[in-house]
């Protein structure tokens, strides 16, 4: 089985739209099957990024709440949004 | 051989950016071009200045309101890809030195928009130039003509699609009719009968679309998507030029003028006292930047001094100022701690000021 790359992304401090902006820059740079985990402070981010996901086509695998944390691990689907 | 002969005999499926603010028009004119068969991606930009999410992201007085991206929400409701852009290092220019000049506050509103058509245009151009046909066709955005004072009214029309550069591959579906045709129009990409010919600051031309259309939850915010149509937010932001004796900011700036009461004591500095919990969880993350004074001998607010203090007089005068405005108020003296952003603090014990020696004046915003 092919391993996956997990990459980190630290979005905290930000709040809403940059954790999702970060993220999809990020997301651009990152292959199909790649995943990611993104840590925020905001937690609308929790609302933004699965959201996001849903419309580009990404899978969310996890997500949740550690203290004043939470965090979004996702799988990026076939279209990373690379066109620009 | 059978699916290229297929594609051959299709019509070429035409493409647009709509500039997607998340509130209703943007919505609309994205409808409309989907009704028509246009094939819409959404691009919503990023300024430092949108009121979107952030102050419900930080007020506590706020979490019960549902936390949405309303233009994330918009694009999942239409079926459409969004892309979000930060443009807020490139705005400051349209900020600080806008050519039309400001509306009623510190609202560049006809920059703002040339610009973010200009962004847009920009987009679909080096689109075409990588993706060709899967490129994009034209613009879309939701202005109507006589909605807004500043920038959506009939001589503004043309001057946002000159100066963006867009031309006439900016198409305005809500009040396209009343406006020359555009190359959509002309091409035949659009049914120009099909489009709409909305004018003024009158909504039910819209709220009656919007029910056509089958749609019934909606963002609707009172004075638009961005807080320098605020006039409060406008006044700290001038007063921050003030104090600075230059007109520019930082994204922290304008970040911190959206959150607590600001007050200036002195012309050098001035204090941003949070107003409850999800505000003193913010401005926590600014105390290595800034001086904070929180309250240790009761519950209390925490303080960003944004400035310096000429003397010990004026600390004591701030940490009394603060304590106003925490649970020991009515006691005759509170402890604060005074901390420096490289983390050195000490302890001040002050008598709380009394409401009336906190001058209306004081109050920024």
């Amino acid at each position: 089985m092919m391993t996956e790359a997990l990459h980190e992304l630290d979005v905290r401090r930000m709040l809403c739209p940059m954790p999702v902006i970060k993220t999809q820059n990020k997301v651009r740079t990152l292959a199909t099957g790649d995943c990611l985990r993104v840590v925020c402070t905001d937690p609308g981010a929790l609302n933004d990024i699965p959201a996001w996901c849903r419309i580009n086509g990404h899978e969310v695998l996890e997500t949740g709440e550690a203290g004043n944390e939470v965090f979004v691990v996702l799988r990026v689907g076939e279209d990373n949004g690379a066109l620009f | 051989m059978t699916s290229s002969v297929t594609e051959s005999i299709q019509p070429i499926k035409r493409r647009a950016i709509a500039l997607v603010s998340g509130g209703l028009d943007s919505m609309l004119a994205v409808k409309v071009m989907q009704e028509q068969g246009i094939e819409v991606e959404g691009v919503n930009f990023f300024t430092g200045f949108c009121v979107e999410g952030h102050t419900h992201a930080i007020r506590k007085k706020d979490q019960n309101k549902e936390k949405r991206n309303n233009a994330l929400w918009v694009a999942e409701q239409l079926g459409i890809k969004m892309h979000i852009i930060d443009i807020s290092e490139e705005y400051k220019d349209v900020v600080l030195n806008p050519k039309h000049g400001y509306g009623a506050n510190l609202n560049p509103c006809l920059d703002c928009k040339i610009f973010m058509v200009n962004q847009a245009t920009l987009m679909i151009n080096k689109a075409r130039e990588l993706a060709g046909d899967r490129g994009f066709d034209f613009i879309v955005t939701g202005e109507v003509i006589g909605q807004r004072p500043k920038s959506q009214r009939k001589e503004t029309m043309p001057i946002i699609s000159q100066e963006s550069g867009a031309d006439d591959r900016l198409l305005r579906p809500l009040c396209a009719r009343n406006l020359p045709p555009t190359l959509p129009e002309r091409e035949g990409w659009v049914n120009r009968e099909a489009l709409y010919g909305f004018t003024g600051r009158n909504r039910k031309p819209q709220m009656a679309l919007a029910k056509e259309f089958g749609l019934d939850d909606f963002a609707q915010p009172a004075g638009g998507c961005c807080f320098l149509t605020d006039e409060s937010y406008s006044n700290k932001l001038a007063d921050l030029w003030k104090a600075r004796n230059e007109r520019r900011y930082e994204l922290d700036d304008i970040m911190l003028l959206k959150v607590g009461r600001h007050l200036r004591p002195q012309p050098h500095y001035k204090l941003i006292i949070s107003r409850e919990e999800g505000e003193n969880r913010f401005l926590e993350g600014y105390r290595y930047q800034f001086t904070s004074i929180t309250t240790v001998s009761c519950p209390g607010p925490l303080a960003l001094v944004d400035g310096n203090f000429e003397s010990e007089a004026e600390l004591q005068q701030a940490a009394a100022i603060i304590a106003r405005y925490s649970k020991g108020r009515s006691l005759d003296e509170v402890t604060l701690e005074v901390r420096s952003p490289d983390g050195v603090a000490r302890q001040v014990t002050v008598a709380p000021v009394q409401p009336d020696a906190v001058p209306l004046a004081w109050n920024v915003g």
